[in-house]
């Protein structure tokens, strides 16, 4: 393994939360399509997203749309601002506090359930 | 604090390929009596001299000008000759560069990189009539491109790429910045040709701004800058970027 710095870990990071995302979209793909197979099948189909260990999942796909997207915003800025590289650093950074920033609010109330606290009013319903 | 300058045993494991023995490298062990002040070459000079003479490296000027000594130095591309043993610690690995063919021990096949090098045109492009002087910049035009004049062609940015250990077609660090030395030059008339040679698949699109290459470079060229440089000056189809 090359000891590479920061930046290395943010692309490391960018292709593994961009793969993370891509393979929900596939299972976003195929929940969406029950639809065509009318309310009844569709409402029971998303019930699997109350489950506590697809919870956990959701917590990781949250953490990668995330950062992905703001570490997508650094690269953007890289690219285009000419100052831009100078501050790669402080920007990864910045990519990561506000990941967990964001997270901590969002990962609340998709967890919480889990533990009988039910920010939604009702234990059962499904985080969207 | 003064350097420490005292002797030390250090220990060196370096990564040996030698492919008249074995087919596969393995890792071996040197223990070398270095003063603080010594560079890795000399504890490397150490261990050809007196005690394994099959110990396989590239040196030349030794004084980090001509680019032949870069190797992985405790996970990074460095030049040995430019790393005192001060301050590299008490235990030391050596290892080939990624992303090149190994040809014996931490001797690297280059060929492939400078024929990447030659694709860019790194000379000056001006079919235009010869002034009566030298061809005339201001201090500013000079200014413009610098910092890509200082490469020495030593390997060390390609080598730490992974856009290049993922794909051996791609032109790679060391071209881009070179290509960039000459775009920017105000007397240089080939800018445009070289921009095209940098804007298909193997061009500068598949840097991915990991910046391995900014931190390995033993000039202090910011590569990634240069790179992005001649991305923008491709997307916006002039050299008159800011």
């Amino acid at each position: 393994m090359y000891r590479g710095q920061s930046g290395q870990w943010s692309w490391l990071l960018h292709r593994v939360t961009g793969l993370g995302v891509l393979l929900f979209l596939l299972v976003h793909i195929v929940d969406i399509t029950l639809i065509g197979f009318g309310p009844q099948v569709y409402n029971e189909s998303l019930q699997v997203f109350g489950n506590p260990v697809v919870r956990l999942v959701s917590l990781a796909l949250i953490a990668s749309v995330l950062y992905h997207a703001y570490n997508g915003v650094r690269v953007i800025i890289i690219d285009f601002w000419s100052a831009g590289y100078k501050y790669q650093r402080q920007m990864f950074y910045a990519v990561l506090a506000l990941t967990i920033l964001s997270f901590v609010p969002m990962a609340f109330f998709v967890i919480a359930p889990v533990f009988g606290v039910c920010p939604q009013g009702d234990c059962n319903a499904i985080p969207m | 604090m003064p350097a420490e300058t005292s002797t030390r045993v250090v220990q060196v494991k370096v990564k040996r390929y030698q492919p008249d023995q074995s087919a596969k490298p393995f890792w071996q062990e040197y223990r070398v009596e270095a003063e603080g002040n010594d560079r890795l070459l000399d504890v490397l000079n150490k261990i050809k001299w007196e005690q394994d003479g099959t110990l396989t490296y590239r040196r030349s000027c030794a004084h980090g000008v001509c680019g032949s000594d870069a190797m992985r130095v405790n996970g990074r591309n460095r030049l040995a000759c430019k790393l005192l043993v001060n301050d590299l610690g008490a235990r030391i690995s050596v290892e080939p560069m990624l992303g090149f063919p190994v040809i014996r021990d931490l001797v690297v096949d280059m060929d492939p990189f400078f024929a990447k090098y030659e694709k860019i045109k790194p000379y000056l492009i001006n079919d235009e009539p010869e002034p009566r002087t030298e061809r005339q910049q201001s201090p500013e035009q000079r200014e413009r491109y610098d910092e890509t004049t200082k490469c020495i062609l030593c390997g060390a940015c390609t080598g730490s790429c992974p856009s290049v250990w993922a794909n051996a077609e791609w032109v790679g660090p060391a071209s881009i910045v070179n290509a960039h030395r000459f775009i920017f030059d105000s007397r240089d008339r080939g800018g445009a040709e070289r921009l095209q040679i940098l804007s298909d698949r193997t061009g500068v699109w598949r840097c991915r701004t990991i910046f391995n290459c900014s931190e390995a470079c033993p000039r202090g060229i910011p590569v990634t800058d240069a790179i992005e440089e001649v991305k923008r000056a491709i997307m916006y189809g002039t050299t008159d970027i800011a």
